[in-house]
């Protein structure tokens, strides 16, 4: 309990310190500030090795891709970063993941506050099995207290930072569930970003939606990054190439190339890349 | 490591955009021969030739063009792809301005038959350049087609020879023209010629260049040649 509190002070102290994102005029002045380093991370299903050694930094305010063939590490290396394989047994991560200079990996963090401030969309649509309004208002609840009022407008304020607000405003209180499969993954976007998170990872988010819905999200992860930093995985390399500002080519659990998306998809370091992102991949 | 692409349509669409452009400088190389046989022995019906075959440079770089923006649009090209796929649209860009050139070779040499004025100027030098700029657009082609970055860096070096033939020629025929104004109309011509070589030798540059961009994803345009020489021998 004492632990849960004091990563929890931690943890606060964090959102404090670095949860603004400094805009863009500032950047150009000043050195970029890494959200997440990952060092030496090594993470184990059971016996398995699912990924080994990673060491790269997740910078501040921009978009950072993951690329690779299925079973390459790559949603794996997500999950790490807020602890989502926690819970699972037999799944285990050594290194070290800092969060604004706190390591994550640690013992005693407190796994809901750190979900809320690195908060996770998944492939599919998971909207909770209740009204489009309160999918939103749940997740608020648990870290805050707001007036009936106050609630309204983070509610407006969520679902217009993920572009759904003029599609949803008249039918609140319907069942998340009544919206199309593009709308709920918007839907569930906006009750990530409710809780107001420094990072946004995002897990295949536009796998299940057709192109229109897909451009949707796309034009929201372009808004969304002048605010929270993203991290997203990604099977479709124009996808990673249109969104990203940075991109992780990892092939076997292991980080084979990460560098600036323009340079890594004209001029790639590494051949496995190339051979990779070309599709000459055997 | 595999050299072909999981889809073989995509390597062939690749391949045929190389292969188009090989043919399009076959054919600005054949223009040029021409077009310097016409100015050697100063015969109208070769620069007629010449003259007539320019619309096929032109209808070629077009179908090229189409078929480059077809394969972005269903391929969506990246890394070496893309670098091929923009370093065809820009070479064939520059092959049918060399074509241009020939053109205008020819058809100064037609003025010069036709307006019959005699004269006595040297032109071994614009001989001279031209057969180097055919070897030099020969070669780089060459590199081209066998992404041979030596070859390609040696051509951007042999364009500086044109380039000094055409200062030669120039600071020659200033002087024609000060001893002897009655040949300045003349001289004028022949100093187009000349230049339209000297441009040709540019083209050829410029597509060495690009041999560079495809297989080191270097950009060598208006660097030092000893830096362009480095990135060539890159590994």
């Amino acid at each position: 309990m004492m632990s849960n509190m004091k990563s929890m002070i931690d943890l606060n102290k964090i959102d404090v310190q670095g949860g603004k994102v400094r805009n863009s005029n500032q950047d150009a002045h000043q050195e970029p500030v890494n959200v997440l380093e990952v060092r030496n991370l090594n993470f184990y299903y059971g016996k398995f090795q699912g990924l080994k050694d990673i060491n790269l930094n997740i910078e501040q305010g921009k978009v950072t891709a993951f690329i690779g063939p299925s079973g390459c590490g790559k949603s794996t290396l997500l999950r790490t970063l807020n602890r989502m394989y926690d819970l699972y047994p037999g799944q285990r991560a050594e290194g070290e993941i800092n969060f604004f200079g706190e390591n994550i990996l640690a013992p005693g963090q407190d796994l809901n506050l750190l979900r809320s401030r690195i908060g996770m969309v998944f492939q599919k649509p998971t909207p909770f099995p209740m009204s489009i309004y309160e999918n939103i208002a749940f997740g608020v609840r648990l870290y805050e207290s707001l007036s009936r009022s106050e609630m309204d407008e983070r509610v407006e304020w969520a679902l217009k930072k993920a572009a759904l607000w003029n599609e949803a405003k008249d039918k609140l209180s319907q069942s998340g569930l009544s919206l199309s499969g593009g709308q709920q993954q918007r839907l569930c976007i906006a009750r990530g970003v409710a809780v107001k998170p420094s990072v946004i990872l995002l897990d295949e988010p536009t796998s299940a939606l057709d192109p229109i819905s897909t451009g949707k999200v796309e034009e929201l992860v372009h808004e969304l990054k002048n605010e929270y930093t993203i991290a997203i995985v990604t099977h479709n390399m124009q996808q990673a190439a249109r969104v990203s500002d940075y991109t992780a080519y990892m092939y076997l659990g292991n980080l084979v190339e990460f560098g600036k998306t323009d340079e890594l998809f004209i001029k790639p370091q590494r051949k496995e890349t190339e051979d990779y992102i070309t599709g000459r991949f055997g | 490591m595999p050299d072909k692409h999981l889809s073989s349509q995509f390597d062939a669409d690749l391949n045929s955009l190389s292969s188009r452009l090989l043919e399009m400088g076959g054919l600005v190389e054949s223009q040029i021969s021409t077009a310097m046989r016409a100015f050697t022995q100063m015969d109208i019906d070769t620069c007629n030739i010449v003259i007539e075959n320019e619309k096929l440079v032109n209808d070629l770089e077009i179908e090229i063009d189409l078929a480059c923006t077809e394969l972005i649009a269903r391929r969506q090209p990246i890394a070496r792809d893309l670098r091929l796929v923009m370093a065809v649209s820009k070479a064939i860009t520059n092959l049918e301005r060399a074509g241009d050139e020939a053109e205008r070779v020819a058809k100064r040499t037609k003025r010069l038959i036709e307006s019959g004025s005699p004269h006595n100027i040297n032109v071994a030098e614009i001989r001279l350049s031209g057969q180097m700029a055919i070897n030099l657009l020969r070669r780089s082609l060459d590199s081209f087609a066998r992404l041979d970055t030596i070859a390609a860096a040696e051509v951007v070096a042999e364009d500086r020879q044109i380039d000094e033939e055409f200062r030669g020629f120039v600071r020659k025929l200033i002087t024609y023209m000060a001893e002897d104004p009655h040949i300045i109309s003349t001289g004028l011509d022949m100093l187009t010629i000349a230049k339209a070589i000297e441009r040709i030798g540019d083209h050829a540059k410029n597509i060495a260049e690009f041999v560079i961009y495809v297989s080191k994803g270097s950009d060598v345009r208006h660097i030092p040649h000893e830096d362009l020489v480095r990135e060539a021998n890159k590994p």
